[in-house]
C-alpha cells in the first residue's frame, strides 16, 4: 500500500456530484463525500435516503446519471462489482448470499477464482479469520452457523480479496452486543492496517463510538458531514429525520386487563434439520400488555412465531389460546378472525410478495379477516379492488408510508416504508392481540421510533402485543414485561424495570438453563 | 472463457410486450433460411406456410378446429404454470380423457340419446383430471418433481390408449384396423356453422379462457394463484396452502386437456384410434408461454401455432416438403420466445479466464 506519499493525503475514494436518476426521481442528488486512507467512515441516513443507492453506484451495481468518482485521486468507472473488487473495493451486504447447505470454505470458493484449490482457500480463511478475530470453521456447513458467523464468512471472503475499502451494510442489525464489540475490533485493526471502512449504520451510538467522520444524507442529498464523536445521538437523528425524532412515550402505570394470549406446555419439534425445537414454552400476556421476547438469533424466535401465528399450527390444541379459545390446531386465518394479527420477520416473500402492488399485499394479509369489505360475488370471491385500494391510501397515510406512485410494489419501497406499511396493515384493523417478529430489523431510526410508538399505542388502547426481538433497546423502549428465548426455551416474563442489560445477557446465553438463578423463582 | 448471464438493473417494459412479437420475426427469419437450404424459394415457401391456409373458408374451419384442443389445454397449463406447478404430461390427460369420454359410446353404441354428449364430455374431463391427480398425489405425498412424473406418465397413457383399440375396443367388422367403431350420431360434437367443420370444441376453448381470464384476475382465487407461485411462504402466510394449489392447479389442467381430447375424438375423428394427437399436450406449453401465461394471450397464440400444423400440411402439398417442418417451427418459437423473455432480464457477458485471476489477486 503506497497511501502515504506527501503530507497532504489524496482521498483514497472521493465523490463528486454524484446523482442517479430513476425517471425524474433523483435517488442521489449530487453527493460529494471523501474516504481517507485508514478512517472509518460512517453513511447515515433513513431508509429511502439513497444511502443504498450510493453504494451500489460505489460497487458498481448501478451507473451514476452524473458525477464522477475518484480513486487515489484518478477519476475511475466502476462498470461491475469484479471491477470495484479489482479496484480494492469489498463489500458486505446486509442480507448474505450464502449456500445453507454447502461449507464455509466452499461459499468463500464460490467468488473467487475456480482454479484456486479448495484447501488453499481454507488455509487462507483460516488465517485470515485469526489474524483479524473473526473466529470461523472452514469446514463447517453455513445451516448451523449463527447469523453472527455468517457475517463474517461474508467479511472474510471480502477480505481474501484484500480491499483498500470495505463496505459494511447495516452490519451490527443482526448481533448481539457482544458479537457486535468483536466486529468493532475487528474494524479497528483494519483501520490500523490503513484501510479504510464506510459504515452504513441507522445506530447513532455506535457510529459515534467507532466513526472518525460521518457523511449523513436525506432525500438523495448530503445534509451534513460531522465528526460524529462531537455530536450527541439526537443532534445526529436531527440531521438524518431534519426534525427531532419523536420519542417514544408510554404510560408507566397501565392497568392490565384480561388474558389475551396465553400459551401453555408448547413444544414442537424442529421441521427441518437446521431449525430448532420450542421446548415446553409458557407465556400469558394480558390485555395493555407488551411482551417482549429477546434473544440472540437462530434461538427459536421464528418457531415461535410460526406456532404463535398458526403459519404451522401445532399438534396439541390448548397449547395455544387466544382469547380464552384454544387454537393450537386453528390455522393463520382463524387465529385473524379470532381478532389477532401478526408481523413476519421477513419482509419479502413472507409478509408480502416484492412484485406485487401494495393493494395486493394488503389483500394478502386481510382476505378473510375483511372477506365482507374486500371480497365480494359469494362463491366467486370478486375481489372489490375499490375498497382494498382506499385501504391501502388510509395506511399510507396514517403510517406515512412514502412511495413512488399511487400503488407501486412492494419491492419498490425501502424497508422502512415497506415495515411501516406491514405493521400498519395490521393496526388498520384494531387488532386485540399482534404477534410482531423483529418490528425494525434493518429500519431507519424514524420509521423504527413510529413503528414501536404504535405498538404502545397499540397496548395502550387495550391490546396485548407480543414482540419478539433482537434489538435490546427496542425491547427496553416498548416492553412491560421481558421473556428471554433461548435454544427453544423460554425464560418467565421479569416486569422491564426488573432487569438490567447484564441480567438479559446472562438469560440470552442460556445461564437459566437447568437449575434457573434462585430468586427468580420468586419474581412472580 | 466462460459465457454468465448477469441480471439486469431494469427491465424494459417495451421489450417484454415485443418479446413475443420478435420470437415470431425471428422464426419467420430462420424458417427462411432453412428453406433456403432446402433449396426452395423461401418467400414463396413462407407465403404457402402461412398465407394460404388464411384465404379460404375450409382451411379457417380447420385452423379453429386445430387451436381448439391448444387454447384449452394452454389455458389449463398456464394457471398450472403460474402456481409454479409444472404440469408437462397434458398429451397424456388429452388421451386418457379421450379414452373415458368415448366409454359410452363405444360401449353402448345402441344408446341414442341427447344425453351421451354431455355425459361423455364430463367423463372426458373426470378421466384427464383424475390422470393429472397421479403427479398431484405424487408431489404432495412424496414430494416427487411433477415435472418427471407427469411427463412419464405421457408416455403410458398412449401406450394403453394403443393396446385398446389394438384389443378389446377394436371394430370387430373393421377389416382389423386397429380403431373402434364409428360414433353414433349423438355422440358427435356437433358443427359451429354449416359453412364447415370447425365443431364446438372452439366455443369451449374461448368460454374457458374467458373464464379463467376473470378468475386471474378479479377473483381471490386467481390471487392465490399468483401468490403461492410467487412466495409460497407469504402464500402460507396468507392462509394459502400450496398442496390445495398443487391439487387444484393440476386437476384444473387435466380436466381442460380431458376436455380437448373427447372433443378431439368425437368433433374430429368421429371414432378411437392409435394417434388421436399430432402433439397438442406439448405443442400448448409453447402456447402458453407465446400468450406470456395470460388466458386472453393464449387464444392469440393458440391460433399462431395451430396455423403452423395448417402450414406444415400445406407446405407437404404445395412445396413438397415434410410436414416435419411445422415441428421445426414450433421448436424454433419456443426458443427464440425463451431467449428473447431471458434476454429481457439478463445480459450475456463473456469472461476469460484472464480477467478473472487479475480479479482475485488485483
Amino acid at each position: 500500500m503506497t497511501l502515504s506519499e506527501g503530507p497532504a493525503t489524496v482521498p483514497l475514494l472521493s465523490v463528486r456530484g454524484l446523482t442517479k436518476l430513476f425517471g425524474s426521481f433523483a435517488a442521489c442528488n449530487a453527493i460529494d463525500l471523501d474516504i481517507a486512507p485508514g478512517e472509518i467512515h460512517a453513511l447515515l441516513g433513513e431508509n429511502g435516503a439513497g444511502k443504498s443507492t450510493l453504494v451500489k453506484m460505489l460497487f458498481g451495481v448501478l451507473q451514476p446519471s452524473a458525477g464522477q468518482i475518484l480513486w487515489q485521486g484518478a477519476p475511475v468507472t466502476i462498470a461491475s462489482p469484479g471491477e470495484a473488487r479489482r479496484l480494492g473495493v469489498g463489500m458486505v451486504f446486509q442480507h448474505f448470499s450464502l449456500f445453507e447447505a454447502l461449507t464455509v470454505a466452499e461459499n468463500i470458493a464460490l467468488s473467487l477464482d475456480p482454479k484456486i484449490s479448495l484447501a488453499r482457500i481454507s488455509d487462507e480463511a483460516a488465517s485470515l479469520s485469526k489474524a483479524y478475530g473473526l473466529p470461523l470453521d472452514p469446514q463447517a456447513h453455513v445451516a448451523d452457523l449463527s447469523v453472527g458467523e455468517r457475517q463474517r464468512i461474508e467479511i472474510v471472503r471480502a477480505l481474501l480479496q484484500n480491499p483498500k475499502l470495505i463496505i459494511l451494510d447495516e452490519p451490527t442489525s443482526v448481533l448481539t452486543p457482544q458479537e457486535a464489540d468483536r466486529l468493532f475490533e475487528t474494524l479497528f485493526k483494519l483501520k490500523a492496517e490503513g484501510r479504510s471502512v464506510l459504515y452504513i449504520s441507522h445506530r447513532l451510538e455506535e457510529v459515534r463510538r467507532i466513526c472518525d467522520r460521518a457523511t449523513v444524507l436525506r432525500h438523495g442529498k448530503v445534509t451534513g458531514a460531522c465528526d460524529p464523536k462531537q455530536e450527541t445521538p439526537a443532534s445526529l437523528a436531527r440531521m438524518m429525520v431534519g426534525s427531532d425524532v419523536a420519542e417514544v412515550h408510554r404510560d408507566k402505570a397501565a392497568a392490565l386487563g384480561d388474558i389475551r394470549i396465553e400459551v401453555s406446555n408448547l413444544s414442537v419439534p424442529a421441521r427441518t434439520p437446521f431449525a430448532v425445537s420450542l421446548k415446553n414454552v409458557a407465556m400469558k400476556v394480558r390485555a395493555g400488555e407488551v411482551l417482549a421476547i429477546a434473544g440472540v438469533a437462530g434461538n427459536g424466535q421464528g418457531e415461535l412465531f410460526d406456532a404463535l401465528s398458526g403459519e404451522y399450527p401445532v399438534a396439541e390444541d390448548e397449547a395455544i389460546r387466544i382469547r380464552g379459545k384454544a387454537v393450537g390446531r386453528t390455522g393463520i386465518n382463524g387465529r385473524r378472525l379470532l381478532g389477532a394479527g401478526f408481523v413476519p420477520e421477513e419482509r419479502h416473500g413472507h409478509a408480502a410478495v416484492s412484485a406485487m402492488a401494495l393493494s395486493d399485499n394488503l389483500l394478502l394479509a386481510r382476505s378473510q379477516s375483511d372477506k365482507k369489505a374486500f371480497l365480494s360475488g359469494g362463491a366467486f370471491s370478486v375481489i372489490r379492488f375499490d375498497a382494498i385500494r382506499s385501504a391501502t391510501r388510509r395506511i399510507c397515510e396514517a403510517m406515512d408510508v412514502r412511495k413512488s406512485g399511487e400503488d407501486p410494489q412492494a419491492g419498490s419501497l425501502s424497508g422502512g416504508n415497506l415495515q411501516k406499511f406491514i405493521v400498519g396493515r395490521e393496526l388498520d384493523r384494531q387488532p386485540s392481540v399482534l404477534v410482531v417478529n423483529q418490528p425494525t430489523w434493518g429500519v431507519d431510526a424514524g420509521a423504527a421510533s413510529r413503528i414501536r410508538q404504535a405498538l404502545i399505542d397499540l397496548a395502550r388502547s387495550g391490546s396485548a402485543v407480543v414482540v419478539i426481538s433482537q434489538d435490546l433497546d427496542e425491547i427496553f423502549e416498548v416492553a412491560t414485561n421481558i421473556a428471554v428465548i433461548c435454544e427453544g426455551r423460554l425464560s418467565e416474563a421479569y416486569p422491564a424495570g426488573a432487569l438490567t442489560l447484564e441480567r438479559i445477557g446472562l438469560l440470552m446465553g442460556g445461564i437459566h438453563e437447568g437449575h434457573s438463578i434462585p430468586e427468580t423463582a420468586h419474581a412472580h | 472463457m466462460r459465457i454468465e448471464l448477469q441480471k439486469r438493473a431494469r427491465v424494459s417494459t417495451l421489450f417484454s410486450v415485443l418479446s413475443p412479437l420478435l420470437a415470431l420475426a425471428l422464426t419467420l427469419l430462420f424458417g427462411a433460411i432453412m428453406f433456403w437450404l432446402l433449396g426452395k424459394n423461401p418467400v414463396s415457401a413462407l407465403y404457402s406456410f402461412f398465407i394460404e391456409p388464411l384465404l379460404e373458408v375450409w382451411s379457417l374451419h380447420e385452423l379453429a378446429i386445430k387451436a381448439a384442443p391448444l387454447i384449452l389445454i394452454a389455458v389449463g397449463l398456464s394457471v398450472c404454470y403460474r402456481s409454479n406447478n409444472w404440469n408437462i404430461g397434458a398429451e397424456g390427460q388429452f388421451t386418457i380423457g379421450a379414452i373415458t369420454g368415448s366409454i359410452l359410446p363405444v360401449l353402448y353404441p345402441t344408446w341414442h340419446s341427447p344425453l351421451i354428449l354431455p355425459l361423455m364430455l364430463i367423463l372426458g374431463m373426470i378421466g384427464g383430471a383424475l390422470y393429472a391427480g397421479i403427479p398431484a398425489l405424487l408431489k404432495t405425498r412424496f414430494n416427487t418433481n411433477e415435472i418427471l412424473t407427469s411427463l412419464m406418465l405421457v408416455y403410458i397413457a398412449q401406450l394403453y390408449l394403443d393396446w385398446l383399440v389394438r384389443g378389446p375396443w377394436r371394430d370387430p367388422q373393421g377389416y382389423n384396423f386397429p380403431q373402434t367403431k364409428g360414433f353414433q350420431i349423438e355422440a358427435v360434437l356437433p358443427e359451429i356453422l354449416s359453412s364447415g367443420r370447425a365443431h364446438w370444441a372452439f366455443i369451449f376453448a374461448i368460454a374457458a379462457a374467458v373464464a379463467l381470464w376473470f378468475m386471474m384476475r378479479f377473483m381471490l382465487k386467481g390471487f392465490e394463484v399468483s401468490v403461492l407461485g410467487q412466495s409460497e411462504r407469504a402464500g402460507r402466510f396468507a392462509g394459502f396452502s400450496a398442496r390445495r394449489m398443487v391439487w387444484f392447479s393440476m386437476l384444473l389442467s387435466g380436466a381442460l386437456a380431458g376436455l380437448a381430447g373427447i372433443s378431439e375424438v368425437s368433433g374430429s375423428i368421429g371414432h378411437v384410434q392409435p394417434v388421436i394427437s399430432p402433439g397438442y399436450g406439448f405443442t400448448a406449453i409453447i402456447v402458453a408461454f407465446l400468450g406470456r401465461l395470460n388466458p386472453l394471450g393464449i387464444i392469440a397464440s393458440g391460433l399462431v401455432l395451430a396455423l403452423t400444423y395448417l402450414g406444415g400440411e400445406a407446405a407437404q402439398l404445395s412445396i413438397g416438403i415434410s410436414d416435419k417442418v411445422s415441428r421445426v417451427f414450433q421448436g424454433l418459437l419456443l426458443f427464440f420466445v425463451l431467449s428473447c423473455d431471458t434476454l429481457i432480464h439478463y445480459r450475456v457477458r463473456l469472461i476469460f479466464a484472464g480477467t478473472k485471476t487479475a480479479e482475485v489477486k488485483g
